[in-house]
């Protein structure tokens, strides 16, 4: 090659990427008409189902708010899969904060996962909503305020309370027992207020068992369970396991109600438990798709519309929610800025949303109504509404 | 009275692992290779079964059939790639290489279909409770258990009465030896391999079944109980690892029986650890000289 071409090369390739970097600096100008939002979800792993619902909410909220934009500017979503990992979630969050700067972070959809991320998040300054993580430490840890840790539902507490009075009032039940994975926040946060509110309400529990996620086999515990006569069965999961432990609780005679929150909610508990096993068991729930409620109605029929006639459960309702309360802060804080979109997060007051009217209290926590649904042939049927004290 | 469903319940549990733990116990009784994948292969029958119901609406038995025949060709095709080259290596570079398939075949499931659980159609077999004396048995743990019991007998059959279950010892007895006096190692081994694959499979789509969820992991948690069953018999020997299987699976619904759920796999390891210091050769280990 002589030297000639050689400069030839050399010069056009350096035009070209001169060409290429002036074109960089374009895109990274209509960038700032962006505004990118991180979500670190379960999308795939023993929860994924969770994690994809509201990932569908998120997107189906993103796709609206997007025909206008906050001040000319697009709302751009940058999702991370956790894995259903607490480990997965914290470098997510690492991920997001350190490389995409977003200006807030959605996720994760479980308790574990979230409170593997609320440190990063709170230390760098970027605002976390979780749209389903129920546990109270997500917000209040020790009785402290997590500045920078929102939510879009309710916190265990109520959902727990909002069961042990349904079983008590309504299932005239006397006895309880309490049967929880050891190894999750959520669970235990439910039980642990199941049992309290149970007893005040004058039940008795008679027998608390515990297993660990990924066990298939219950019935051994099961066992002990129906020997003890209780007259409701507390079961705060996952639908991976309370499938099975449902499916399982009814082979062996089991034919009490069984009651659960919104762990439950997944096609996938139906498939695993069968439609006949599943008859006379409850959950608490955030919202429900059968719920008469004009702009729920609305709602659902676009998510059908976007998903293949698909009905969104309380997990992408949620997700649609909070799309709703994160661009509404935005509005409101005029500006990208995560610390200022924190302080319109936490000032957020009568905001109408698909899951209820949202109003934070001093924990950062919604106060908003359950709703009750009951399980005839697999399907959920929308019993009634719960407000909160 | 509870006890009794309770030694139900572990029978159900133990004669799924004893029929992962049947070829476990073959494959080391033959190559003295501990195959960690084989976990991973119960996995995919359980697969292969799930998808020959759903997608090519077969019934049952044709179901098992393929599951038993697609696992029986991994197994092989496994062997040949992974362990043959390896096979006068030492035995820790083969049981190194084990964990590493094991690993490839868990998460390269992952990568195909997902990490998302499945579950198994509730209509594939014929489900009813049947009631004795206030115990509860369901048809399908006693079809398992039945399944489980003729399937050793076939594989004791196999491996005392036919041609090749006397190439079979005869490997395991001395594989030099045997290839003087002209047995076909390498087949022999392949055989070996197919044989203790189809029965992973064969339990994999049992699994499923009977526990309805499946999913890329399943086979960890059952494959390393099946070795503690295999080992609790005394690797290696047949009758062994079907009531290592049994024992096993009746000493965990007892554990969780006394209000210990939390410690049952606890208790499984603790069983493993106190069998090799106390009788390594395993339950069955003294009186068999000779080990298929």
């Amino acid at each position: 090659m002589n030297k000639k071409k050689f400069a030839g090369i050399f010069l056009s390739l350096s035009l070209l990427t001169g060409i290429a970097a002036g074109c960089g600096a374009q895109t990274g100008g209509s960038a700032e008409d962006t505004i990118k939002i991180g979500a670190n979800l379960e999308l795939s792993g023993g929860v994924a189902s969770y994690g994809q619902s509201v990932s569908e909410g998120l997107e189906l909220a993103l796709e609206e708010i997007n025909k206008e934009g906050i001040d000319g500017k697009k709302l751009q979503l940058v999702k991370v899969d956790n894995k259903s990992e607490a480990a997965e979630a914290t470098s997510g969050a690492l991920k997001l904060v350190s490389q995409d700067k977003v200006a807030a972070v959605v996720g994760a959809a479980t308790s574990t996962n979230t409170l593997a991320q609320v440190e990063i998040l709170a230390k760098n300054k970027v605002a976390l909503i979780t749209p389903t993580g129920t546990n109270p430490a997500i917000t209040n840890k020790d009785g402290k305020v997590n500045e920078y840790a929102f939510r879009t539902c309710f916190i265990d507490p109520f959902q727990g309370t909002v069961a042990a009075n349904f079983a008590a009032d309504e299932l005239k039940a006397k006895t309880a027992a309490v049967y929880i994975d050891s190894a999750s926040d959520y669970s235990k946060g439910l039980a642990a207020a199941f049992k309290e509110s149970f007893t005040k309400a004058g039940g008795k529990i008679v027998i608390e068992e515990a297993y660990i996620a990924k066990d298939t086999d219950f019935r051994a515990t099961l066992t002990r369970i129906k020997s003890s006569k209780p007259d409701f069965v507390f079961l705060p999961g996952y639908y991976e396991e309370v499938g099975l432990i449902i499916k399982q609780g009814r082979e062996l005679g089991i034919d009490v109600p069984f009651m659960g929150g919104d762990g439950w909610d997944s096609p996938k508990l139906a498939e695993i438990a069968g439609g006949d096993a599943l008859n006379n068991t409850f959950i608490t729930n955030h919202y429900s798709a059968g719920d008469p409620d004009e702009k729920i109605q609305k709602f659902v029929n676009a998510f059908k519309a976007k998903y293949k006639d698909k009905s969104p459960d309380a997990f992408a309702a949620l997700g649609y929610d909070t799309a709703y309360y994160l661009a509404d802060a935005i509005k409101r804080a005029g500006s990208a800025d995560p610390v200022k979109i924190q302080k319109a997060l936490a000032d957020t007051k009568d905001l109408a949303l698909i899951s209820g009217k949202l109003t934070l209290d001093k924990n950062h926590d919604p106060v908003k109504s359950a709703a009750i649904l009951e399980y005839k042939d697999g399907q959920q049927q929308f019993k009634t509404n719960v407000e909160p004290e | 009275m509870e006890y009794i469903q309770q030694l139900i319940n572990g029978i159900s549990l133990g004669s799924i692992y004893a029929l992962i733990a049947l070829g476990y116990t073959m494959v080391y009784g033959i190559v003295k290779l501990i195959n960690f994948a084989h976990g991973d292969v119960f996995m995919v029958g359980a697969f292969v079964g799930f998808y020959s119901i759903t997608v090519l609406k077969l019934p049952f038995f044709p179901a098992l059939i393929l599951a038993m025949t697609v696992c029986a060709l991994f197994g092989m095709m496994i062997e040949r790639i992974a362990y043959k080259p390896l096979r006068n290596a030492t035995r820790i570079a083969a049981l190194i290489t084990a964990i590493g398939v094991s690993l490839f075949i868990e998460y390269g499931m992952i990568y195909v279909r997902g990490a998302q659980p499945e579950a198994y159609p509730g209509t594939v077999l014929p489900k009813e409770t049947i009631e004795l004396f206030g115990l509860s048995v369901s048809s399908q743990s006693l079809f398992i258990l039945g399944i489980s019991v003729l399937l050793m007998i076939l594989l004791q059959f196999i491996v005392h009465r036919t041609k090749i279950g006397k190439a079979m010892r005869a490997v395991s007895h001395d594989a030099e030896a045997a290839k003087l006096m002209g047995i076909n190692v390498d087949n022999t081994i392949s055989a070996t391999f197919a044989i203790g694959s189809a029965l992973a499979g064969a339990a994999g789509v049992i699994f499923g079944v009977y526990y309805i969820k499946i999913e890329p992991l399943m086979g960890i948690i059952p494959g390393l109980k099946a070795f503690v069953a295999a080992v609790l018999g005394g690797i290696g020997i047949i009758p062994g690892a079907m009531v290592g299987g049994l024992v096993l699976g009746v000493i965990e619904s007892l554990v969780s029986a006394m209000g210990f759920s939390l410690w049952r796999d606890g208790v499984a390891f603790i069983v493993l650890i106190l069998i090799l210091i106390f009788r390594p050769s395993g339950l069955f280990g003294k009186n068999m000289r000779e080990k298929v």
